[in-house]
């Protein structure tokens, strides 16, 4: 973070900034003291989309928990309060409930951007480790969230996830007994649910902070996946990529907008309308859809813990693709053939996701194991295999000259005008 | 990356599918019906909402609650507070305790919700033979299908076919998941006497009760429709503005200008 130099007009802001240097930093890592690649595309849009979502749900949730009740018998109802007769109740929770999907959303676009442009590369390795301790940190808060209206699909959803560590050998069932704080969800599950889904976005928070920090070491990898060579490669991260993230927030909101104003309640379940009942459970247990690839996956496996190691390893694994994937070229503009088994490994999580959705009998079954098999074997198999045996194409010798030399006519500014 | 927004499309495309396979099964898709709170300009029709409630008082309400509708809700589809006090008041609530510790009835008060037919879920079993009669509050949205389906139950009654049998207290619902249904057919031709002269058919009294149903559900939906209009107009103004903003900003590095080397 290159906060040196940076000396505010303002005698105040000097005084104070000289004491704690909260300006020099904040001009380092989102102002013009720090400098950027300066052919980031719109899909570098999606890391600020993100912490915005992440202070969306923070700012929606905390409201929401002024109003929620976390007992079995009051949950249903001060949801429905809430929806009624809080001041932009509805409001607050339709952007809190779409968020989730929202913050998944752009998430997974974040996550597929660094995999097609190897952002997760030397030197970058633990900026991507941490950025998968945030992915498993937001399945663990939405996942709780979810349960906290005491729906239907609340508690049944608990019920089956939260017994899949029942699978784990001698301590299984010890740990299903501390998750549920007794030996039904009920109650004793919904109050440590509510407890830690408030505790967990502030731990997000924190490790947001370590990977904006890992991000700022080596830089923003750029679609060319090229390093930055000189400040001929870069501009200031202000005006010129707050000027940019702002478009995509706008853009983004949109977006969002259609959800929660018009179809506030599609990407939920019908069932979750219906309180929870333990005596009855729901024809199709089916999780959130941002879950569903790894349901799918948990369920390819006829064996419970088999299904439960699958799943967890499908997200594990993605600590080691740094290591994984031996090409020296970072972006998939240079290497033909991974940007083949790049889109297949896109169609794959998302027939994974349609296989998820769908009841495990007949050709599901066999769909979803093929899909299973093919989203470990890109990671294990063609990952290593590729990087050594493909033939990429050649590098530019600059970000400035790639980028500059397509417009004819424009002076080169590797040469310092003036 | 071109096939940019296929990542996006096809992420929706996912949830969509995802959605519609629960409806797939035995059961017939719902009717296709038209209802005044579709679109995204829909709003209820105060008088059909108030048709629905009639609907919802003289019939359904004998055996189905509706525990998050308070009379004071009633003055937000169009009644006056002279008529929802009226109404209001034509219910007994159990107060109390008073001064001496005894509960006592009086005449429901706008902040009263409607009370529950029956004093607790195993005397409405016991009066169903078996079967809850569930809280209509929520139900337009806690069945997969919505409104269109609350419809298509309410005039799906049928014959069961020769090669089927019902237990007692089951009846034949072409649109109900499994077909067998507890509760008996609701309504009947001229069932209700409407105060505005409309017609009391079947399915005029399901598409009003319906859209009663829908309302309660979604109270506050006209709010949220106009709240995202005003929303999308906004913000499609300030998006253009972030464009033109962001296109400016770049303009001169696009042509080749490095801020970070070149002086002014």
């Amino acid at each position: 973070m290159a906060t040196g130099g940076f000396k505010p007009k303002n005698k105040a802001v000097r005084w104070f900034d000289e004491r704690l240097p909260i300006f020099s930093l904040l001009h380092g890592s989102l102002g013009a003291g720090y400098p950027a690649p300066r052919n980031l595309n719109y899909f570098w849009n999606f890391g600020s989309l993100a912490g915005l979502m992440l202070v969306v749900q923070l700012v929606t949730g905390i409201v929401l928990a002024m109003h929620y009740t976390p007992t079995a018998a009051g949950a249903f109802d001060s949801v429905e309060h809430i929806m009624r007769d809080v001041n932009y109740g509805w409001l607050i929770r339709y952007i809190h409930a779409n968020g989730a999907s929202m913050f998944f959303i752009v998430v997974f676009i974040h996550i597929f951007r660094g995999l097609y442009y190897g952002s997760y590369k030397a030197p970058r390795e633990i900026l991507w480790m941490l950025g998968v301790v945030i992915l498993l940190l937001m399945m663990a808060t939405a996942f709780m969230g979810y349960v906290l209206p005491w729906g239907q699909m609340s508690f049944w959803g608990a019920t089956v996830i939260t017994n899949l560590f029942s699978a784990i050998p001698v301590v299984g069932d010890h740990i299903v007994t501390l998750l549920w704080g007794g030996f039904s969800v009920d109650e004793p599950t919904l109050k440590r649910f509510f407890s830690l889904h408030y505790l967990l976005p502030f731990v997000i928070t924190g490790v947001v902070i370590l990977h904006i920090w890992a991000l700022h070491i080596p830089g923003s990898n750029n679609p060319l996946g090229i390093d930055v060579k000189g400040p001929q490669d870069q501009v200031p991260f202000h005006p010129y990529y707050t000027a940019k993230d702002a478009l995509g927030v706008g853009v983004f909101l949109i977006f969002f907008g259609l959800f929660v104003f018009y179809m506030p309640n599609v990407l939920g379940h019908a069932d979750n309308y219906i309180p929870a009942d333990p005596l009855v459970t729901p024809p199709h247990i089916v999780p959130e859809w941002y879950f569903l690839p790894f349901y799918a996956i948990l369920r390819a496996v006829p064996d419970k813990l088999g299904g439960v190691l699958l799943m967890f390893a499908a997200v594990g694994l993605l600590f080691a693709v740094p290591w994984l994937d031996t090409s020296k070229v970072r972006s998939a503009v240079f290497r033909p053939t991974f940007k083949l088994f790049f889109w297949l490994l896109v169609v794959d999580c998302i027939v994974l996701g349609v296989v998820g959705a769908n009841p495990p009998e007949g050709a599901w079954i066999l769909v979803g194991r093929l899909a299973t098999a093919w989203y470990f074997i890109h990671f294990l198999l063609v990952l290593p295999l590729l990087g050594k045996i493909e033939k990429t194409r050649p590098l530019p010798a600059s970000i400035s000259e790639a980028v500059i030399k397509k417009d004819t006519g424009a002076r080169p500014s590797a040469t310092p005008a003036e | 990356m071109k096939k940019t927004s296929s990542l996006v499309l096809g992420l929706l495309a996912a949830c969509a599918l995802a959605g519609t396979t629960f409806a797939a099964g035995g059961t017939p898709e719902p009717k296709k019906v038209d209802f005044s709170f579709d679109g995204p300009f829909g709003t209820f029709d105060r008088a059909s909402v108030q048709r629905g409630f009639q609907v919802y008082r003289e019939v359904c309400a004998s055996c189905h609650g509706a525990k998050y509708l308070a009379f004071r809700n009633l003055l937000d589809v169009g009644y006056s507070e002279d008529m929802a006090k009226a109404i209001a008041a034509e219910y007994q609530i159990t107060d109390g305790p008073d001064d001496f510790g005894d509960m006592f009835e009086r005449p429901g008060k706008l902040s009263d919700y409607q009370p529950d037919p029956f004093p607790n879920d195993n005397a409405a079993r016991a009066s169903n033979g078996g079967a809850m009669p569930p809280d209509l509050s929520v139900v337009v949205k806690a069945r997969e299908g919505g409104a269109p389906y609350i419809y298509s139950l309410l005039v799906g009654y049928d014959e069961p076919p020769v090669d089927e049998e019902l237990r007692a207290g089951q009846y034949w619902n072409t649109y109900f998941d499994g077909h067998k249904i507890a509760m008996p057919q609701p309504l009947y031709d001229d069932m209700v006497d409407y105060a505005d002269g409309t017609a009391a058919t079947v399915e005029q009294m399901s598409h009003d009760v319906t859209t009663f149903l829908a309302w309660l559900a979604e109270p506050a939906m006209e709010d949220r429709k106009k709240m995202g209009l005003g929303f999308m107009l906004f913000m499609s103004v300030f998006v253009v503005l972030l464009y033109l903003t962001n296109k400016r900003i770049w303009r001169r590095v696009k042509d080749g200008y490095s801020p970070l080397v070149d002086k002014e």
